[in-house]
């Protein structure tokens, strides 16, 4: 097939749950390829002489030819071909804001008339078919006789963890939570990563050989300097993630049924308060809720809200539209559910009964000024604007601190002007010697596919580290 | 793992625990928390260490029977195992050389009081423990608190072991009848206590701490859901604290944020007992 025909090749939409009917449910959205559908997108791939989407990757798939491999009919090779530099191909499959990554820089995408090929969706389609009908073995070097240490058991971590794990260390993953995977588990809801296959993915790792320690918080069990000198680890990679919540810091803000989008998605996710007949986490259930925020963290928790049976669930976000950083994707989704935007509205103060359980809150209307600092027109309050809007609960989705647990507890550890861990951008080296970190411990808040790729970046410095003995 | 070592009922469906947990009873300080869950579809539920010993390499916590999940846990026998145990979690509290310290221990709260009056004792303060419960039969850990401090004195409600009454009345007692100078005052029990505690010693300026006990989930600072108001301002009790200065703690709002879930709670716990007795009919 040449080029030409490829190009005359129609895009195929993944098919989803009709919105009214998947709004009711936490089962994931989008339904996945048929073989045939997979196929066909795979022809769409021209196999670029020069592969910009393996550069717009942050863990360098090599993309072309794990699409040449689908469109042969060969989806196992493909998988094997998307493992050799992504341990956690179902999950980024779903999660990676591949629009602004491989797909992004496509040279089908960049043609006029013709969309970029669905990458994400063709990996997400060789991961799940070789769940569901391969075996792959993942070769293991002989073994190395050093031992590394992973704090935080999130994308970076894992990612961290596979590779040296691959490349024939003995790693071990300390987990603070019950359960690893991170934002993975306790954030991304059911309905946009299934726990199922989320699981499966990480059980290849522990297949593999990675130790696993869940409920150790390292900075309270152990600190790194116990890990690096009393329990013989070569090496520690902190992958602690983003942090405690920001609240708005308005009055009201501590009454009952306000949530932060990390407490309402955790009890959801990682304690399952949806299932109410299985699982004893509680969560409350109303008519409205509103997110303030526009993220993906929101639309995670205003969707979570909907499907919770909030009719109506809505997002108030103090710019426009134009800012918004949420994936496309989510919004689009979010918006074909139901889910009500309100643009340029800032809340300041939350009314509550006599029982200390939010009824309102009180916004005011924003117009957009000189950009600020992140380069986003910065939002200025229209004087008189105040309405009150009554509302069931609510969540702040704003962001995150950094957690002081690890750089409190790790002397020698420098951090940035926010706390956060300073780290080389292509070693993940930080100040003290044998420690490396990645993920949003160092970027503060990012995605999952940026705290992979510095977890990609960071197994292969403390690799060459271990090896060599000089940092 | 987690594994429970020794249990003993204290009456009024409360019981001790010795659970072993090696890297946490190494670590475990004064003031320091653990969170457990019972079950692989349990909730995640704080309790204050009352004891840790290196030696066994176990720690000990009191747990009153209250809903479905302390049942759950009092069904758990010797020999038995948690699903999940986690910590020492928190600000450990400031042990140091203050002077004369009274500890209070309201109920239950004298589980968590015990490790840190041992402490204060040991740092060569002059320890006065106050313990409080509705009658003498309810009273914790008499003999430990005793053997922690210089001085104890107890307050029921009944009269039947000490003064009648609560334990402000006792505190009340030795700052203005005996006139005792007290540095520094620590009151861990129900939250209406700390308060009381707290607005009595804010009148002669001691310095006063109290543990709070918000709702938590994760209690490594992740999820917000234990954020209190100190000073009007917002700490997540898990990292923040759970220590804070008595007269800064909006006593009102942790109240109030500990009822949220109650009716969930009751329906949870009644669900339970139901098919508890069922099961056992």
């Amino acid at each position: 097939m040449d080029t030409k025909e490829r190009l005359k090749i129609n895009k195929h939409i993944m098919p989803c749950q009709p919105p009214a009917v998947r709004s009711g449910n936490f089962k994931e959205v989008p339904y996945g390829y048929t073989a045939e559908e997979a196929v066909e997108e795979a022809k769409r791939c021209i196999q670029c002489k020069r592969p910009y989407c393996i550069e717009g990757c942050p863990v360098n798939i090599n993309i072309p030819a794990f699409i040449k491999l689908i469109e042969e009919g060969d989806f196992l090779g493909a998988a094997k071909k998307i493992k050799e530099t992504n341990s956690l191909p179902a999950v980024c499959g779903r999660v990676c804001p591949q629009e602004d990554q491989c797909e992004k820089v496509c040279t089908v995408g960049k043609r006029k008339d013709t969309p970029s090929v669905a990458i994400g969706n063709l990996e997400r389609f060789a991961a799940d078919y070789e769940a569901k009908y391969g075996d792959i073995h993942i070769e293991i070097n002989h073994k190395k006789d050093k031992k590394i240490a992973v704090v935080g058991g999130g994308p970076a971590g894992l990612t961290v963890a596979g590779d040296l794990c691959k490349m024939g260390y003995s790693v071990s993953i300390y987990e603070a939570l019950h359960e690893i995977g991170g934002v993975l588990m306790y954030g991304i809801p059911e309905f946009r990563l299934p726990k199922e296959i989320l699981s499966r993915e990480l059980k290849v790792l522990e297949d593999m050989g990675v130790n696993v320690f869940t409920n150790e918080v390292i900075g309270k069990t152990f600190n790194v300097d116990e890990l690096l000198n009393e329990r013989g680890y070569g090496a520690v990679f902190i992958g602690t993630g983003a942090g405690t919540p920001k609240f708005l810091n308005i009055p009201g803000e501590e009454l009952n049924g306000i949530y932060s989008a990390n407490e309402f998605l955790t009890r959801v996710n990682l304690m399952r308060a949806y299932n109410k007949s299985e699982y004893d986490t509680p969560i409350k259930c109303g008519k409205t809720l509103v997110v303030f925020g526009a993220g993906n963290t929101a639309m995670d928790a205003v969707r979570t809200a909907l499907r919770l049976g909030y009719q109506d669930s809505r997002i108030f976000y103090r710019r426009s539209r134009n800012e918004m950083t949420a994936r496309i994707e989510e919004v689009h989704h979010a918006e074909e559910e139901g889910i009500k935007f309100e643009f340029l509205i800032n809340p300041i103060r939350f009314i509550g009964d006599e029982n200390h359980n939010v009824t309102a809150v009180e916004c005011e209307r924003m117009e957009l000024g000189e950009p600020d600092e992140s380069g986003r027109r910065r939002p200025i309050p229209i004087k008189g604007s105040e309405f009150i809007t009554k509302i069931d609960a609510a969540v702040i989705a704003i962001g995150t601190n950094v957690n002081p647990i690890v750089p409190s507890s790790t002397p020698g550890l420098n951090l940035n002007k926010r706390g956060y861990i300073t780290a080389d951008e292509n070693t993940g080296k930080t100040s003290k010697k044998g420690v490396f970190a990645g993920g949003d411990i160092v970027t503060g808040a990012a995605t999952v596919i940026l705290a992979m790729g510095a977890g990609k970046k960071a197994a292969v410095a403390i690799d060459k580290y271990l090896e060599t003995g000089v940092w | 793992m987690y594994q429970i070592i020794g249990k003993k009922n204290l009456g009024e469906g409360i019981n001790l625990y010795n659970i072993s947990a090696p890297d946490i009873a190494l670590k475990a300080q004064p003031g320091q928390f653990i969170i457990l869950r019972v079950n692989k579809n349990g909730e995640r539920i704080p309790i204050t260490i009352a004891n840790s010993d290196k030696k066994d390499k176990t720690i000990t916590i009191l747990v009153q029977t209250l809903g479905k999940t302390t049942h759950l846990l009092s069904e758990l026998n010797v020999g038995e195992s948690l699903a999940d145990l986690v910590g020492p979690l928190g600000v450990p509290t400031e042990i140091k050389k203050f002077g004369t310290v009274v500890c209070i221990g309201g109920g239950f709260g004298t589980a968590a009081i015990y490790p840190i009056a041992k402490a204060m004792k040991a740092e060569g303060n002059h320890v006065i423990s106050i313990i409080g419960a509705r009658s003498k039969e309810l009273l914790l850990m008499e003999d430990e608190m005793k053997a922690a401090s210089n001085e104890v004195f107890a307050a029921t409600n009944d009269g039947s072991c000490g003064t009648k009454g609560i334990v402000t009345d006792v505190l009340r007692n030795l700052i203005y009848d005996k006139k005792i100078l007290i540095n520094r005052v620590i009151a861990i029990g129900p939250v209406i206590m700390m308060k009381a505690v707290s607005d009595l010693t804010k009148e002669k300026s001691i310095k006063t701490i109290v543990s709070l006990n918000p709702i938590m989930i994760d209690g490594t600072g992740m999820c917000g859901a234990c954020r209190v108001l100190v000073g009007n301002k917002t700490k997540f009790a898990c990292v923040d604290g759970p220590d804070f200065d008595g007269h800064l703690v909006d006593f009102d709002n942790l109240m109030n944020r500990l009822k949220f879930y109650k009716e969930e709670e009751k329906t949870s716990y009644d669900c339970h007992m139901k098919a508890h007795h069922n099961l056992t009919a």
